[in-house]
């Protein structure tokens, strides 16, 4: 019995294929043959960069027909990997990701131009919440802990970095207090699921909760009336790196930053070596897998379970702090609106890996900054549908990819020495 | 037969480490919880804490008054307010509980029912207006008589909620996809709809669009009638809930689908191996819940007089899920929970024009929830002793319905 459906587990299913090519047959049809009229421009550099490449200009409806077919070949690609039993790899999702995305911008931009390094950037900046969002949820999540607060910790975070920040005129103290704020929600939640061995999720949504009650209350009793002393942090400088930043897209899309951004691009391949190429993480990974067997090598379960949710909380808060001092400038009444969720799908989409889920939050992220250009370059179009596409993803992806992303098999169950 | 005093303190010690025990007792911290922060952010007392070592007595002063006015006026904004001039406007916070209880009361059995099945059910957000998408179209597009209306528009609520929640359900049973993705996912997804459906006056939005995304309110052959008259704006809406609590307790507790729901929470493998088909269970498990949020969702449509907003799922959803864990997933825990929360709605305003801002109540309803959450915790902080294995309790009880049962 348990060999047969460990059989089943270990087949490559057609399921990527079959999803890359329906979704290749829509874009031929949708952008190519059903496709607007007229020239869309991709503006690579922006004016005021020190090195100035050409514009691409190409018809909308070619270019809906061109990716179409790329996206389709792709698709025959996968398929001939799953014949051969073998997994789609990354980076083939991520180079069909991306045309789907340059076929998606040229199909919105038709008569219009594209401002891809803007837009690049812009979805870097807005998905740092959920990367590390996603990061925090990840850790707690491989050593066996469901982490539903992860809204809680982006709030707590925002609220610290901007109260802090305002009160003390330090940046520094403001990004500290925001990784200590998310802590703290992940210190209830480790508390109540290691030691209380209370329902893991069910904690993380009443901490949302009550920290979403907490924020706004202080908010509302006291930030507002107090707005010009306790929360007008404004936000953190941009650095500009040498040199780096003056290479064209990449330069302004990644070396011209907020240090929330610098830390987010190196925290998570940080995280994918320490998870997948040390002891530290071996060990946290065995914890989450199997901690009755961890537990016989001499682990203690408890204690790395309690650190690594710990550890998450704070990088979660982080990303709480990249969304006031790092992005908006002040603190908002529910201002992580939903991002905590969108991490927790992140979380899964990557399959529990940490660059594969950096990669799904700029989806989201560049979801966000979709929705507000769509309805500048056509506002015929009806951008609720827009929205729903990473959603919708999700939902693909989780239910037809399923079987082949496999949570941490000790998730949300408590560990108590028998 | 007299009772021994050893059977007396065995029936005490179940009462003390029951779960109503803890009920009470995780409501009562709740408050506290809430209390401090009012007094923490009162002027008043951060200003006599300056001096607090000269006169103490101001602090605490200050202290009370800022709790006792606060929770008074949400006492007077949810329950009976004293200061009206006639009594007919004293009640009527009383009848506004009742109104913004009905839809929680409801949504909380949706979400209670999935936790009998060992299931979570994130999604009555995006069951909620699925629901209110079907309820609407009936009741703002369809021309049918009075009462026949408002039954083929409440049913058509039910239907939409219950079909997303049955999808949601049947990808889980063949796929595996967890429910809490996918329901977060359709909550988002069914939002964004929802709010186009709004904007286009040919589907669901105005007639005499505004280019605002809201629709028309329903006609008036499908409202939910007033009860008391037009004094108050308590509707039929509550009398739904009433009867959901009933249905709710018969399908759970008497009838054999019920008893399929509770073996696969129990055990799902156990209840595999009795023949009992687990997939199917998630399936019908997600759409019986859909359906009971879906009644909420007919309240929603059906009772707004001005006519639906995108935001008009009121967070239900969210909030069921703490009415579902604070009323133990049972039909009476869940009213009287729905009838907690509800109270903390209908004073939210109230409290406002004090001048404590009722965010608070958001904090004592998530600290309530989350001390219901770790029963450890709160036998540990009031030295409650552990869960007991005697049914001193249930034999009493049983003896004293035999006695009833005789006369």
């Amino acid at each position: 019995m348990s060999q047969i459906q460990l059989a089943k587990e270990e087949r490559i299913g057609f399921k990527s294929p079959i999803t890359m090519a329906s979704i290749g047959v829509f874009v031929i049809i949708f952008f190519g043959v059903l496709g607007r009229e007229g020239e869309t421009v991709f503006e690579i550099s922006r004016r005021a960069d020190l090195i100035q490449l050409p514009s691409i200009s190409i018809g909308s409806s070619s270019l809906g027909w061109v990716s179409g077919i790329l996206l389709l070949l792709i698709a025959g690609y996968s398929l001939s990997s799953s014949l051969k039993n073998r997994k789609t790899p990354l980076w083939v999702s991520v180079l069909y990701g991306a045309i789907g995305v340059i076929a998606l911008l040229g199909w919105l931009a038709a008569g219009n131009q594209v401002p891809l390094t803007f837009i690049i950037g812009t979805s870097l900046v807005l998905a740092v919440p959920i990367v590390l969002g996603a990061m925090g949820g990840l850790m707690c999540e491989r050593v066996g802990v469901t982490n539903i607060a992860i809204e809680a910790q982006l709030l707590a975070g925002a609220f610290m970095a901007a109260v802090v920040s305002s009160i003390t005129d330090n940046f520094f103290l403001g990004l500290i207090s925001a990784m200590i704020g998310g802590a703290l929600v992940s210190l209830v939640l480790a508390v109540f699921a290691i030691k209380y061995l209370a329902q893991q999720i069910i904690v993380g949504v009443v901490l949302n909760v009550l920290v979403i009650g907490i924020t706004s209350f202080l908010f509302q009793q006291w930030l507002t009336q107090d707005a010009e002393n306790v929360n007008f942090p404004g936000t953190l400088d941009i650095i500009k790196i040498p040199f780096l930043s003056d290479i064209p897209v990449i330069g302004p899309v990644i070396f011209e930053n907020r240090i929330t951004v610098f830390v987010a691009l190196i925290f998570v391949p940080t995280l994918y070596f320490i998870l997948f190429k040390t002891k530290l993480g071996l060990r946290a990974r065995a914890v989450g897998e199997h901690p009755l067997a961890a537990d016989t090598v001499g682990i203690n379960v408890g204690r790395t379970r309690f650190w690594w949710v710990t550890m998450g909380g704070m990088s979660a808060g982080l990303g709480g702090a990249a969304l006031t001092i790092g992005n908006a400038g002040a603190f908002g009444r529910e201002m992580a609106g939903g991002f905590g969720f969108i991490a927790l799908a992140v979380v899964i989409l990557g399959r529990w890996h940490p660059i594969s889920a950096a990669l799904a939050a700029l989806l989201f992220g560049f979801s966000i900054i979709l929705r507000v250009w769509a309805n500048q370059v056509s506002p015929g179009i009806p951008t609720d549908f827009i929205i729903m596409v990473p959603y919708v993803v999700t939902v693909i992806a989780v239910v037809a990819f399923v079987g082949q992303s496999r949570p941490p098999k000790a998730l949300a169950i408590p560990y108590t020495k028998g | 037969m007299s009772e021994s005093p050893d059977r007396f303190s065995q029936a005490l010690k179940e009462i003390l480490s029951g779960g109503f025990t803890r009920t009470v007792l995780s409501i009562i911290l709740g408050f506290l919880v809430g209390a401090l922060f009012m007094i923490g952010s009162d002027k008043a007392f951060i200003e006599s804490l300056g001096y607090f070592f000269s006169r103490p007595g101001d602090a605490l002063g200050a202290a009370f008054a800022v709790v006792t006015e606060g929770y008074g006026s949400l006492f007077r904004g949810s329950i009976f307010n004293g200061e009206a001039e006639t009594f007919e406007k004293a009640i009527r916070p009383l009848t506004e509980t009742l109104r913004l209880a009905a839809p929680l009361i409801l949504a909380g059995l949706g979400i209670g029912l999935t936790f009998r099945v060992g299931m979570f059910n994130i999604g009555g957000t995006g069951q909620i207006i699925s629901g209110m998408i079907w309820a609407t179209f009936v009741a703002t597009r369809l021309e049918l008589p009075f009462i026949i209306h408002t039954v083929v528009a409440v049913i058509a609520g039910v239907l939409g909620a219950a079909l997303l929640g049955a999808l949601t359900g049947f990808l889980k049973a063949r796929t595996g996809a967890h429910e809490v993705i996918l329901t977060i996912m359709f909550n988002y997804i069914m939002f964004n709809f929802f709010n186009f459906l709004l904007k286009d006056p040919l589907l669901l939005g105005e007639e005499a669009s505004t280019g605002n995304a809201k629709a028309d309110p329903a006609a008036a052959s499908a409202v939910l009638p007033k009860i008391l008259g037009d004094n108050y704006n308590l509707h039929w809406g509550f009398i739904l809930a009433l009867a959901a609590v009933f249905a709710f307790w018969w399908l759970m507790e008497r009838s054999t689908i019920g008893f399929r729901l509770r073996m696969v929470g129990e055990n799902p493998d156990a209840a595999r191996s009795a023949g009992v088909s687990v997939e199917r269970v998630y399936i019908l498990a997600m759409g019986l819940s859909a359906a009971f949020v879906g009644l909420a969702a007919a309240n929603q449509s059906l009772a707004s007089p001005l006519g639906l907003f995108p935001s008009a799922h009121a967070n239900i959803g969210f909030d069921a899920i703490t009415v579902a864990l604070l009323g133990g997933s049972n039909a009476p825990g869940i009213l009287l929970a729905g009838l907690l929360f509800g109270a903390f709605k209908a004073g939210a305003p109230s409290m406002q024009v004090f001048g404590v801002s009722p965010e608070v109540l958001g904090i004592v309803q998530g600290a309530i929830v989350l001390f219901i959450a770790a029963p450890p915790l709160i036998r540990m902080l009031f030295r409650l002793p552990p869960p007991q294995t005697t049914s001193v309790l249930s034999d009493i009880r049983q003896k004293l319905m035999r006695r009833g049962g005789a006369k």
